[in-house]
């Protein structure tokens, strides 16, 4: 019995150690433990830069989804958006922790999340706008998880063996992120004639910034075999919102983009990716990152 | 296993899961190994959920056990490849959650291939309800109070319960 009858909190409770919190300051290093050598050949810079726009995306979409715990139609949504939130911001701890650890700067993941400004963060724009409505927040996450599962189950066979086995946890979790907000959308697009405006009207909405998605930044195609090119993941993606797009009965607003995106701007400048973002971005970061500013360092 | 190795795979198998009691870390597939490599006892682990806090805490009882066991020299080593499956969840494991009114998970989905295909309807699966045995239940919820739970019903006893995920 030795052990086994008192609790992980008992033990932390009794002794004498302040961090006996379970969710105070001072969180562990998500990949504690783990060999964080670079592979050879491999600029660590890229890799850093590679995970923090992969874990940026994660953040600021689990900050979104988040905003929505306790506004939600049922508790059963409410455990559910709780979850998939709390799925993104795991990601982005350990692909912070991941860069964190290839660039030698001695930055930590605190130093990511609270410490940069907007034009430092390399999300796509995708993520960062607030949702208007229900409708907004199921059919945002169906195709971004659509997007992020098609890019993580190839960045499951990429050579840095940390990125990979990241990417092998998360798309597992991603798998159910997207069946979950893809029923939500069938639900709502064949449903009644209201839920389907309103369903219809978010995806229209959306659509000019699926474009983005598919552009390749250089960090992309420097790092080749360690990174996914997402023009990779397009054909997937379009096949998978096509089946649910049909199946919720909406109509899909035309090919990603619908040639609004400016085509000159391939080589670079193209956005998020680039440090170029929409007004909605430096809100989100003001609230998220204001108690860490307000108190530097601050620990309890 | 050197003795050494063989002790502290005792000590860390005594670091229990925060929200079920009684659960261990090698109930949970959580603990993978112990080893003893150039007088430094290695325990390996492999963490569960990306986001969940009782790996955190849990951890963190298990360092505080191995540095007061006595061992000399212990390192903690993350392997987070291959990535932790609900099927590590050991016989003994699966009899303490069905005790503390968890349905254990089935066998996982074979996560090798390339692309997944979306499930537009949630896919009925069967679950047990561990309190009556009965086969007639349904899935309530797919989300639950915590990453690794899901919420059913029994339509025979009546009684709501939990059922671990398979992942």
């Amino acid at each position: 019995m030795t052990g086994h009858d008192v609790t992980v909190y008992e033990s932390l409770a009794n002794s004498g150690d302040d961090r006996r919190w379970a969710f105070g300051t001072g969180f562990e290093d998500p990949l504690a433990g783990v060999d964080m050598s670079v592979p050879s050949g491999v600029d660590g810079a890229d890799l850093a830069a590679y995970a923090t726009m992969l874990g940026d995306d994660a953040l600021i979409a689990s900050q979104r989804v988040a905003e929505w715990i306790t506004r939600l139609p049922e508790l059963e949504v409410e455990t559910a958006i709780a979850n998939v939130a709390l799925d993104l911001l795991g990601q982005a701890r350990m692909l912070f922790a991941r860069a964190c650890g290839a660039d030698g700067s001695g930055r930590g993941e605190d130093d990511l999340a609270y410490l940069r400004d907007a034009h430092d963060w390399h999300n796509v724009c995708f993520v960062e706008g607030p949702d208007a409505d229900f409708a907004g927040l199921v059919m945002r996450l169906a195709l971004f998880a659509t997007w992020r599962l098609a890019v993580f189950s190839r960045l499951r066979d990429s050579t840095d063996p940390i990125l990979a086995a990241i990417a092998a946890k998360a798309a597992k979790e991603l798998t159910y992120h997207r069946d979950f907000a893809a029923q939500w959308v069938v639900s709502l697009g064949d449903g009644t004639e209201h839920s389907h405006q309103r369903v219809q009207a978010a995806l229209d909405a959306l659509w000019p910034l699926v474009e983005e998605l598919f552009l390749s930044s250089p960090v992309e195609r420097r790092l080749q075999a360690v990174a996914v090119d997402p023009v990779m993941a397009r054909e997937e993606f379009e096949d998978v919102v096509g089946r649910i797009l049909e199946a919720a009965t909406l109509r899909c607003p035309g090919p990603p983009g619908g040639g609004q995106h400016d085509g000159g701007q391939h080589g670079g400048g193209q956005g998020g990716r680039d440090g170029k973002h929409s007004e909605h971005l430096a809100a989100l970061l003001d609230e998220m990152q204001s108690v860490a500013r307000a108190h530097p360092g601050a620990t309890w | 296993m050197t003795d050494r190795a063989a002790l502290a795979w005792n000590v860390a198998a005594g670091v229990v899961d925060p929200e079920i009691a009684d659960l261990t870390i090698a109930d949970l597939g959580i603990l993978r190994g112990t080893d003893e490599r150039d007088g430094t006892v290695v325990v390996t682990v492999t963490p569960t959920f990306s986001g969940c806090p009782a790996m955190t805490e849990m951890r963190r009882d298990l360092m505080r056990r191995l540095s007061g066991a006595g061992l000399g020299p212990v390192e903690i080593r993350t392997a987070l490849s291959p990535p932790w499956t609900s099927d590590w969840i050991t016989a003994e494991g699966r009899a303490k959650l069905a005790a503390a009114g968890i349905s254990p998970p089935g066998p996982a989905p074979d996560p090798a291939p390339e692309s997944v295909p979306v499930a537009l309807v949630a896919t009925p699966r069967r679950v047990a309800c561990p309190r009556c045995g009965s086969g007639d239940t349904a899935e309530l919820s797919h989300f639950g109070a915590t990453a690794c739970r899901s919420l059913y019903r029994c339509r025979a006893c009546r009684e709501p319960f939990e059922h671990m995920r398979e992942i």
